[in-house]
């Protein structure tokens, strides 16, 4: 086996490539070959870069959640790790969400921020329990209890989700946000195509970082194993039989 | 073109934000990778360099 000294793979080579291949024609069609909006005009662009961000957030956190049921169910370490891998990209589209949103507000509805907005006060709860997953899980401490800690905080996070996707139809007096813009068929096809195009290229960057960011959980999870080990051995070195493994891992 | 300066930092941010986090990984990745022996890196085998 030759030295590596990365986290890529060809698997996360190929993923990269598209990538970025796909951005470029993602600005070119959203800005210079989609048409602009009756109403909005050229503001709808937003569009191309706010609604895949919410709509990865969703799998980002679902995925999050998937993971913690499989870790609080079955014990998995696999299933931990691609938990705590998708909350920390989820948090950074939900955080790309809410700013996007929030500049796309100002043109179109005048404002930046509303706090009567069902929609957006939900996803800023949802961004700041994901904060939250992240914060218990940097906080140390037993590694198994971290991450039953982090998991039910994952699995109360991804129960917001629903209650953010219907909002708009739940509390429709209450809402500064249109209907699903995928579903209601409002849109002109290459408004359409290119948001799909979008869609894809942000599902694209989500598996990239998904992978790297399992990889370096990983290597965080051997190294702290490692370095136990090698405390171990000098422990019992000092000739101390009170030292077994038992106790030095709780 | 209307409402340039709203797309410009949406877009400009996203990128932005999107190539720091990426920076960010891939740098972590080489800084843990060094201390981890090879036969440990699980997903790295000659095939899939």
């Amino acid at each position: 086996m030759q030295e590596i000294n990365h986290t890529g793979s060809r698997t996360t080579r190929l993923l990269g490539a598209a990538v970025i291949i796909g951005l470029v024609a993602l600005v070119f069609l959203g800005w210079f070959v989609a048409p602009e909006d009756d109403d909005q005009q050229d503001a709808v662009r937003m569009i191309f870069v706010h609604v895949p961000s919410a709509i990865w957030t969703y799998i980002a956190f679902v995925t999050t959640a998937i993971g913690s049921v499989m870790w609080l169910v079955r014990r998995s370490v696999w299933w931990d790790t691609v938990a705590a891998a998708s909350a920390e990209i989820g948090v950074l589209f939900c955080g790309l969400t809410l700013f996007t949103g929030s500049v796309w507000g100002r043109p179109t509805w005048n404002t930046y921020w509303d706090w009567g907005d069902v929609r957006l006060v939900t996803t800023l709860i949802l961004f700041l329990m994901m904060i939250g997953y992240l914060s218990v899980r940097s906080l140390g401490g037993p590694e198994s209890a971290t991450a039953t800690r982090a998991a039910i905080v994952g699995v109360m996070a991804a129960a917001i989700l629903p209650i953010i996707n219907r909002s708009v139809e739940w509390w429709e007096n209450n809402t500064l946000h249109q209907k699903s813009s995928l579903t209601d068929g409002n849109l002109e096809d290459m408004t359409l195509f290119t948001l799909v195009v979008g869609l894809i290229v942000w599902g694209l960057f989500f598996w990239w970082a998904v992978l790297h960011r399992f990889r370096i959980a990983w290597l965080e999870r051997e190294i702290r194993s490692t370095d136990l080990d090698r405390a171990l051995v000098e422990r019992r070195a000092e000739g101390d039989p009170g030292a077994t493994p038992q106790e030095e891992r709780v | 073109m209307t409402h340039v300066g709203y797309l410009l930092v949406g877009w400009g941010t996203t990128f932005a934000v999107g190539l720091v986090y990426t920076a960010t990984l891939l740098r972590r990745g080489r800084r843990l990778t060094v201390r981890v022996p090879a036969d440990r890196r699980r997903w790295m085998t000659t095939e899939d360099t």
